[in-house]
């Protein structure tokens, strides 16, 4: 069962000016159900214009977009009912943040369902239970806090809503080592906590490569590849054409199976490759 | 929908208009709103709508851009007409309807005022924004002022703040957008409600916006300090404006049209 589809889908920025820019060019794509997609490319591949179009926020030139079976533009007044059920959370999204407290932040999208008080203070509650911003946060102005902090803010306030599907653009960006790691390993428990289906948009593929179950690749408006982590970035010759790479561990197995050295190099994980090198001592 | 704005639009171009040096444009702009009131007789006001029309095609803008340049007036225009057509004084009474009354000297007012109106728009932004770069535009503003500063007026920090005003609209916009998307995502709505929910649902969209500009303001200054910017004092310019041939021939056609008009008021009745 797919979460969303797009059918022949095409977007066009500014048609019929000078400034037209085609973002994506009739595409088809499915995102399966209760997985964790996701989705690298090329500065400009039309990684971001499908996540918008997606929540509604684009309404596509040509072609269809189903979210569970339906196709989301049928009626177009109740396209704000969509947004509800699949989140978007932007890039930088700590820059959205505008209430007096954290609380009343995560609160907005929770009040916007027209929810009742006791339904969004225990959504909100959840939600911030599950990026790990404590109770004493609550009463603090969101703009007192940390970036990492006002991140997971905000990411809690689309998490809120309770949408089916979670997508998330460049969610690590800018943030720390530690950061990035816990961001991450929150959404995937997200995730497993609620059933729902999350779709993140990444230019790291170390992040990539541990988080995800599918990977899509874009390439010049289009989908390039589908597949698991370990089918997509088995392919490094033709990610390289399309100007990306693979995870560095998996770059290292490579060359060290050059050298003639007896490894595996479907490896893309640290975890994986520690494993496999620990193996390649004792055999020596 | 914030896309459709177009503030001091500048299309580039290779014309005699776009190569005039700024400060000559902008005195000659400033002469031209000038003739454009003087002008008393019928066919002075031929004579500069013939010479703005001759602009126009000089530019090399097209007239579509320039009418719809016009639309944002479209309120004023008919404000202002009303306005002459029913509450002016004159002595020749065509129409009366209970307390109103149209006057010949009314309507000629009204008709003259739209005509003025209208020049003045097309005129300024055809010389100053469609073939003026808003960096040469400040540029010019800047030299003009310049005997300012040696009474103490700030004109190159006024010149600067200009330019970067102009510089960051396009940016503002952007991110506007970039937050109401945001925002819908989680469901804000704009435009249902009566007036005060609608101001209300701005909140969201104004507060992270005024964060974000001050924060580009501070980060900005940081970077214009790295580069020790420390004002004008002292500052030599990449381009440096000099007035050529064809300013003066500029110069000359404008004189020119200013004594035509002289003359054609002299010789023709004035419409009031």
């Amino acid at each position: 069962m797919n979460a969303a589809e797009l059918r022949g889908v095409s977007y066009v920025y500014s048609e019929h000016t000078p400034f037209c820019k085609v973002a994506v060019d009739h595409i088809d794509i499915s995102f399966e159900e209760k997985l964790v997609t996701g989705i690298i490319g090329h500065t400009g591949s039309g990684k971001s214009t499908v996540s918008q179009l997606l929540n509604g926020l684009l309404k596509p030139t040509s072609g269809v977009v189903e979210v569970d079976g339906k196709d989301i533009w049928a009626e177009p007044k109740k396209i704000r009912n969509v947004r509800f059920s699949v989140g978007l959370v932007f890039q930088y999204p700590e820059y959205q943040l505008f209430e007096e407290t954290c609380y009343k932040d995560i609160a907005f999208g929770p009040k916007n369902m027209g929810l009742d008080e006791k339904e969004i203070d225990e959504r909100v509650r959840e939600a911030a239970e599950i990026v790990g911003i404590p109770e004493e946060l609550f009463e603090k102005s969101p703009f007192d806090l940390s970036g990492g902090q006002k991140r997971r803010i905000a990411i809690a306030g689309i998490m809120a809503m309770r949408p089916k599907i979670l997508i998330l653009d460049e969610p690590a960006a800018g943030l720390d080592p530690r950061g990035r790691d816990e961001i991450l390993s929150r959404v995937v428990e997200y995730r497993k906590k609620t059933d729902s289906t999350v779709i993140m948009i990444s230019h790291s593929m170390e992040d990539m490569a541990v988080y995800c179950d599918k990977i899509l690749v874009m390439s010049d408006s289009k989908p390039y590849m589908y597949g698991t982590p370990a089918e997509v970035f088995g392919r490094a010759a033709e990610l390289e054409s399309v100007g990306l790479t693979v995870p560095q561990v998996t770059k290292m197995m490579l060359l060290l199976a050059e050298q003639g050295f007896d490894v595996r190099t479907d490896v893309y994980t640290v975890a994986q490759a520690k494993a496999e090198i620990e193996r390649l001592i004792r055999q020596a | 929908m914030l896309k459709d704005i177009t503030l001091g639009q500048y299309f580039p171009g290779n014309s005699l208009l776009h190569k005039l040096d700024p400060r000559m444009k902008l005195l000659l702009a400033i002469c031209y709103i000038v003739l454009i009131f003087l002008a008393k007789s019928a066919p002075a006001y031929a004579l500069i709508l013939l010479f703005t029309v001759l602009i126009v095609a000089v530019s090399g803008v097209s007239f579509g851009v320039v009418l719809r340049s016009l639309k944002p007036l479209f309120f004023v225009l008919i404000f202002t007409t009303l306005i002459n057509v029913f509450w002016s004084n004159g002595t020749t009474v065509l129409w009366t309807w209970g307390p109103f009354a149209i006057t010949r000297e009314g309507l000629i007012r009204a008709v003259t005022m739209a005509i003025r109106i209208v020049l003045l728009m097309a005129s300024t932004s055809v010389i100053l924004m469609y073939t003026t770069s808003p960096i040469s535009l400040t540029d010019g503003i800047e030299r003009l002022l310049s005997p300012l500063a040696k009474i103490g007026v700030p004109v190159h920090t006024f010149a600067m703040m200009m330019t970067m005003a102009l510089r960051f609209i396009p940016t503002l916009l952007e991110e506007t957008q970039k937050i109401i998307n945001a925002q819908k995502a989680r469901g804000a709505d704009f435009d249902s409600g009566n007036l005060i929910d609608k101001a209300k649902a701005l909140i969201p969209i104004l507060i992270p916006l005024l964060i974000s500009q001050f924060r580009r303001a501070e980060e900005l200054a940081t970077a214009m300090e790295c580069r020790c910017y420390r004002g004008g004092g002292g500052r030599t310019r990449m381009t440096v404006l000099r007035f050529a041939l064809r300013d003066f021939f500029a110069a000359l056609a404008v004189a020119a049209l200013l004594a035509g008009i002289i003359l054609l008021n002299l010789y023709f009745p004035a419409l009031l």
